[in-house]
C-alpha cells in the first residue's frame, strides 16, 4: 500500500515545488499569498496521504484544522492588502 | 477496490500538480488565482474521494474536509482577486477589457 | 421561511457537524454536543447557516440536487479546460473583467452564486455590488454584459431562484 502511494506523492511534491517557486518569485505580495494558499491546499491532500500511509486517522483532524486556519489567514491577508494602494 | 481508490487518489494528485503548474505559468495574478483555485478544488475532491474508497471508515471526516474546502476555496480566491483589483495589481498585456475599472471611473466623475 | 426555525436549523447543523467530527456515538459525546450546539444556537440565533432562508420543500430539495449535479459537471469541465490551457505551450489566455447581472437578493444565494461562478469554466468573481457582479474571465468570449450574463450566470441562477425564492 505504502509503495503504491508513491505516485500521488510525487505528483503532490511537484505541485508543491511549482507553487513554492511562485511564492519565491512573486512579484506582487498578492502573488505570494495566492501561491501560499495553493501550497496549503496541496498540503491538505499531502496530510491525508500521510494518514493513509501510516494508518493514523489523527492526521485527518490535523488536515481539517489546517484548512480552517489557513482560510482565516488568507482572508485576513486579502482584507489587509486591499487598502495597500 | 484498492486499485480504484488509488486511481482516483492519483488523478486528484495530478490535478493538484496542474494547479501548481498553473500558479507558475499564468501571466498575471488574476489568471494565477483562477488556475490555482479550480485545479486544487477538484484535485482535493478527487484525492479525498480516493482516500475514502481506500479507508471507508474515514469517509465522513474526508467529506467534511471537502465540503469545507468547496466553500472556503472560492471565497478566498474572490477576496484575493478583489484585493488585487483594489490594490491596482497590473493585469497581463493580453487583457481585453476591464468593466470594473470602467465602472469605478464613472463613479469617480 | 419563519424566523423561529432559524435557531433550530442552526442547532441541527451544529450537532451534525459535532457528531461527524467526533466520529463516535457514545452517550457522553452526544450529550456534550447537544449542550454546546444548544448554547450556540441560543446565543447566536441569527447565525449564518446555509440552510437558513432555503426552502425545505420537495421542489427546493430537487433544485438543490439539480444545482449540485450541474455544479459538479461544470467543475469537471472547468478543470479539463484549465488543464488544457496550462499544458498548452502557447498559453492562449484572453483575460477580461466583465460585468454580469443577477436577480438574486438572498445573501446566501448570492454567496453560492459567486462561489459557483468562481469554480466553473474560466470565471472568477471579483466584486459584488448591488445587482452587478464583476467576473474575471480567463478566455473571454464576449464583453457584452447581457451575453456574459447568459453564458455565466443563467445556469446557476435558475436553480438558486427556486431554492431561495
Amino acid at each position: 500500500m505504502a509503495e503504491a502511494l508513491l505516485v500521488p506523492a510525487v505528483a503532490l511534491g511537484l505541485g508543491l515545488v511549482l507553487a513554492a517557486l511562485r511564492f519565491l518569485r512573486g512579484p506582487h505580495v498578492l502573488d505570494r499569498v495566492v501561491a501560499f494558499d495553493g501550497l496549503t491546499v496541496i498540503s491538505i491532500s499531502a496530510l491525508v496521504l500521510v494518514a493513509l500511509a501510516t494508518g493514523r486517522g489523527i492526521y485527518l483532524d490535523v488536515a481539517l484544522v489546517y484548512a480552517l486556519l489557513s482560510f482565516l489567514g488568507v482572508i485576513v491577508a486579502g482584507r489587509y492588502l486591499e487598502g495597500g494602494e | 477496490m484498492t486499485a480504484l481508490g488509488l486511481a482516483i487518489l492519483t488523478l486528484g494528485a495530478v490535478f493538484l500538480a496542474l494547479g501548481g503548474l498553473g500558479l507558475w505559468r499564468m501571466p498575471d495574478t488574476y489568471t494565477r488565482i483562477q488556475a490555482g483555485t479550480k485545479a486544487t478544488t477538484l484535485g482535493t475532491l478527487l484525492s479525498m474521494a480516493g482516500a475514502g474508497v481506500l479507508e471507508p471508515g474515514w469517509a465522513l471526516k474526508l467529506a467534511l474536509i471537502v465540503l469545507f474546502l468547496m466553500f472556503t476555496n472560492p471565497l478566498s480566491s474572490q477576496v484575493l482577486a478583489r484585493a488585487a483589483h483594489r490594490a491596482r495589481v497590473p493585469q497581463a498585456p493580453q487583457t481585453v477589457a476591464d468593466a470594473l475599472a470602467e465602472a469605478e471611473g464613472e463613479g469617480a466623475q | 421561511m419563519s424566523d423561529a426555525q432559524r435557531p433550530l436549523k442552526l442547532f441541527a447543523t451544529l450537532l451534525l457537524f459535532w457528531m461527524i467530527l467526533n466520529g463516535s456515538l457514545a452517550p457522553d459525546v452526544f450529550l456534550a454536543g447537544l449542550a454546546i450546539s444548544a448554547a450556540i444556537a441560543f446565543l447566536l440565533p441569527g447565525g449564518l447557516s446555509v440552510l437558513c432562508g432555503a426552502r425545505l420543500s420537495l421542489r427546493g430539495v430537487g433544485a438543490a440536487l439539480g444545482f449540485t449535479g450541474f455544479f459538479l459537471r461544470e467543475l469537471v469541465v472547468a478543470n479539463l479546460r484549465m488543464a488544457g490551457l496550462v499544458l498548452n505551450p502557447a498559453l492562449p489566455v484572453r483575460p477580461a473583467i466583465v460585468r454580469v447581472e443577477t436577480r438574486l437578493t438572498d445573501p446566501v444565494a448570492r454567496l453560492l452564486l459567486a462561489n459557483a461562478i468562481t469554480l466553473t469554466p474560466g470565471t472568477l468573481s471579483v466584486e459584488l455590488s448591488g445587482r452587478w457582479l464583476y467576473v474575471h474571465w480567463v478566455v473571454a468570449e464576449t464583453t457584452d454584459p447581457q451575453e456574459a450574463t447568459r453564458a455565466i450566470v443563467a445556469g446557476f441562477e435558475n436553480y438558486l431562484e427556486v431554492i431561495y425564492g
